[in-house]
C-alpha cells in the first residue's frame, strides 16, 4: 500500500482536471503525476532519506507528498514560522534529506549537514534536477513504511515526532472518501499549514474525490475570502481561530459566500457563537465539525451537515448543546471514554478519550507504538459521550483541574461561561490553593455591556455545580493560543500560579 | 471443483491486502473482511497483487467488469473490496457475484 496508489488511481480516471491551483494553468492530475515522478527520481538519485518541507501552502505540497511517497521516503513538513536555530535543528533531524524551502527558507537552512537544498520555484521548473524521472508503478508497497513526519506542537510535554505509515493514511482516504466523487467545478481552499495533519489529509482526500486544491500561502480573513470569491471555492477546512476571524471579517465586510457548499472546522475548541453565526454567513453552505489528533490520521469523530441544521433548529436546549460537540466516530472507528481504573465511562461521565482503527497510528518516531495489546490509543483528552454516543472534548488530561481531588473540565467550564451573550473567549484553568490544592480561574474576553463577575459566577453554580464556580475572574483582552489555534491554557496556569493569592 | 482444489485457490483476507485477476487487468484492495475466502475475478482465481503474469481472459459469465474506484461486497456485508485498477472481469465470492455497493453517504471531514 502506498499513497501513490490513490493519486494514480485520479490520474486514470481524471488526469485532465486541474489539481492544484487555478483553472488557468493548474497542475492537473497528469501533471502532478508526472512532476511527482521527476522528483521521486531526483530522490532516488541522491542520498535523501527524508524529504523536508520548508513552504506555504502551494502546488508544491502535493508534489513534494506524492513524490516523497514514490522515492519511498517520508515527507516531512516543518514549521516555517519557528526561530532560525530551531529550523535548522529539526531539518538537521532529518538528514540526509532534500529540502524543498521557499526562498527565505533557503538562506535560513543553508549550511545545515546532510540537507540538499532546492527552492521551489527551481523544482517547479525542473522537479527531475536531472535525475531520470521513476517509472510510473515502482513505487514500494510495504504498507508499513513511512509515510510522513510529524513534528507534533507539544501543547503539553515535549514535542515528539508522530509517524504515520502507508497504511494508516489509505485507511483513512478509503474511510472517508468517495473516489471521483467531486463533481468539476468543485474546489477546496487551501489554508492550514503544511506542517498540520488536517494538510496533508486534505491533500490526499481533494486528490482522490477529484477536487481542485486551492492554496493560500498566508492566511489572513480578507485574502481567504478574497480567494474564495476569486476562484468560486466551493470547500474549505479550517481550524476554529481561523473560522473566527473569517466570521469577524464578513461582518465588517458585510458579505456573505454563497459559493461555498462545504465547511469543515476542527483542530481545536469552536465556540458555538461562531459556528452559529458561521451558519448564517455561508447560508448555502454544510458545515462539519471533526475531532482527530495527529496520531490518528487526523479526524476520527465528526459531526456532519445533518446534524448541524438539526441540532441548530432544535428547541431542545440539550440537543441544540449537541452544535459544540465533536459528533460521532466515523465509520470503522471506535471510541472508548474510560474512567481513572480502566473502566468504560457512563454516558455524561468525564473520562480520557481512547480510540481504535485502521487508520490510528499512535506512535512516534522516538519511542515506537503506544498502541496497547487490543489497539487502542490513549489521546490524552478528556471528554465525554452522550446517550446517542455524541462525543465532547474538554481539552488535553494536562489541563484538567483537580480542586480537592475532583477532577474538573475546563472546556465545561468554558462551555458555560460562553452561554452568556457577552462573553466572546474564555479560557478556564487551575491555580495553587492552600485549601483545594487548585482552585478554578478564568480568563474571559467580553463585549459591552460587560457581565459582573458575580453574574458569571452565578452562571457556573447554575449550569454546573458550585464546585465549578471560578474563585478567580479576570477579564482580558485576548488569550493565548497557538498558531494552529490551540488555546494554550498551560500558560495562563503558569502566568496566574505565581501572583495567586493561595499559591 | 473438489475441496481441495477450492482451499488452493483461497486467498487470505485482511484490511490492506491487495490481490490481482489473474485474467485481466483488475485490482483490488481489501476495505473489509478477514480470513480465507474464494475470491474471483472473470472467473479465476485471484491472486496475491503483484505476484503473478495474466493470461487467458475472462470467461463468458464473468466478464461485465470492473470499476476504478468502486466498492464491490457481498449480499451478507462479509467483506468489501475497492477497486484500484478496472479491467473486463468481474468479481466474485465462491459463485456468488459481487455487487457495487451502494455507498450511503461517507460523512466527509475534509
Amino acid at each position: 500500500m502506498n499513497v501513490m496508489m490513490l493519486l494514480e488511481m485520479a490520474a486514470t480516471a481524471m488526469g485532465d482536471r486541474v489539481a492544484v491551483g487555478s483553472l488557468d494553468g493548474g497542475l492537473t492530475g497528469d501533471g502532478l503525476i508526472g512532476d511527482a515522478a521527476a522528483l521521486a527520481g531526483r530522490l532516488r538519485a541522491s542520498e535523501a532519506e527524508h524529504l523536508v518541507l520548508c513552504d506555504e501552502p502551494g502546488a508544491v505540497l502535493p508534489v513534494s507528498l506524492f513524490g516523497a511517497a514514490w522515492a519511498g521516503v517520508p515527507y516531512v513538513p516543518i514549521n516555517y514560522r519557528l526561530a532560525d536555530d530551531d529550523l535548522r535543528r529539526l531539518a538537521n533531524r532529518a538528514a540526509p534529506a532534500l529540502a524543498v524551502v521557499d526562498p527565505s527558507g533557503a538562506e535560513r537552512l543553508a549550511g545545515v549537514d546532510g540537507l540538499e537544498i532546492v527552492e521551489r520555484d527551481a523544482l517547479r521548473d525542473d522537479p527531475a534536477g536531472g535525475a531520470q524521472p521513476a517509472d510510473l508503478g515502482d513505487w514500494p508497497m510495504d504498507p508499513d513504511a513511512a509515510a510522513v513526519l510529524l513534528y507534533t506542537s507539544g501543547t503539553s510535554g515535549p514535542p515528539k515526532t508522530a509517524l504515520l505509515r502507508h497504511r494508516h493514511l489509505v485507511s483513512y482516504v478509503f474511510g472517508t472518501v468517495e473516489f471521483a466523487s467531486a463533481g468539476p467545478e468543485e474546489a477546496h481552499i487551501m489554508a492550514v499549514p503544511p506542517y498540520h495533519i488536517a494538510s496533508v489529509a486534505a491533500q490526499l482526500s481533494q486528490v482522490y474525490s477529484g477536487r481542485r486544491i486551492v492554496p493560500l500561502p498566508k492566511f489572513d480573513p480578507d485574502s481567504w475570502i478574497d480567494l474564495v470569491l476569486a476562484q468560486g471555492v466551493t470547500h474549505a477546512m479550517l481550524v476554529p481561530t481561523m473560522l473566527a476571524r473569517i466570521v469577524d471579517a464578513l461582518d465588517r465586510r458585510r458579505q456573505s459566500l454563497e459559493t461555498v457548499r462545504f465547511v469543515s472546522y476542527g483542530g481545536g475548541k469552536s465556540h458555538r457563537a461562531v459556528v452559529e453565526r458561521a451558519l448564517e454567513l455561508f447560508p448555502a453552505a454544510g458545515f462539519s465539525h471533526a475531532y482527530g489528533l495527529t496520531e490518528t490520521s487526523s479526524t476520527v469523530c465528526v459531526m456532519g451537515p445533518d446534524d448541524h441544521r438539526r441540532w441548530a433548529a432544535s428547541d431542545d436546549p440539550d440537543e441544540r448543546a449537541r452544535l459544540s460537540s465533536a459528533g460521532r466516530p466515523l465509520p470503522g472507528v471506535e471510541i472508548s471514554v474510560r474512567c481513572g481504573d480502566g473502566t468504560e465511562a457512563e454516558a455524561g461521565t468525564a473520562g480520557e478519550i481512547w480510540v481504535r482503527g485502521e487508520q490510528v497510528a499512535g506512535e512516534y518516531a522516538e519511542s515506537g507504538s503506544t498502541l496497547d495489546d487490543d489497539g487502542w490509543f490513549r489521546t490524552r483528552d478528556s471528554g465525554h459521550t452522550d446517550d446517542a454516543g455524541y462525543l465532547w472534548v474538554h481539552g488535553r488530561n494536562d489541563d484538567i483541574i483537580i480542586r480537592g481531588g475532583e477532577n474538573m473540565s475546563p472546556g465545561e467550564i468554558e462551555d458555560a461561561l460562553l452561554t452568556h451573550p457577552a462573553v466572546v473567549d474564555a479560557a478556564a484553568f487551575g491555580v495553587p490553593s492552600r485549601e483545594w490544592g487548585e482552585e478554578v480561574a478564568v480568563c474571559v474576553i467580553t463585549r459591552s455591556p460587560a457581565p459582573t463577575v458575580d453574574e458569571l459566577r452565578e452562571l457556573v453554580r447554575t449550569r454546573l455545580r458550585s464546585s465549578r464556580v471560578p474563585a478567580r475572574v479576570e477579564f482580558v483582552d485576548e488569550l493565548p493560543y497557538n498558531d494552529t489555534g490551540k488555546l494554550l491554557r498551560r500558560e495562563l496556569k503558569q502566568r496566574f500560579a505565581s501572583d495567586s493569592p493561595g499559591g | 471443483m473438489d475441496a481441495q482444489a477450492r482451499e488452493d485457490d483461497m486467498v487470505e483476507l485482511r484490511p490492506g491486502a491487495r490481490f490481482q485477476s489473474t485474467v485481466c487487468a483488475t485490482e483490488v484492495i481489501v476495505v473489509k473482511g478477514t480470513g480465507p475466502a474464494e475470491l474471483t475475478c472473470g472467473g479465476a482465481p485471484m491472486a496475491a497483487a503483484g505476484s503473478t503474469e495474466r493470461s487467458g481472459e475472462p470467461s463468458a459469465g464473468a466478464s461485465e467488469g470492473t470499476l476504478l474506484g468502486k466498492r464491490y461486497g457481498d449480499q451478507d456485508e462479509t467483506i468489501e473490496v475497492l477497486c484500484t485498477k478496472a479491467g473486463p472481469g468481474s468479481l466474485a465470492l465462491g459463485d456468488l457475484p459481487l455487487a457495487v455497493k451502494v455507498t450511503k453517504p461517507l460523512p466527509a471531514s475534509d
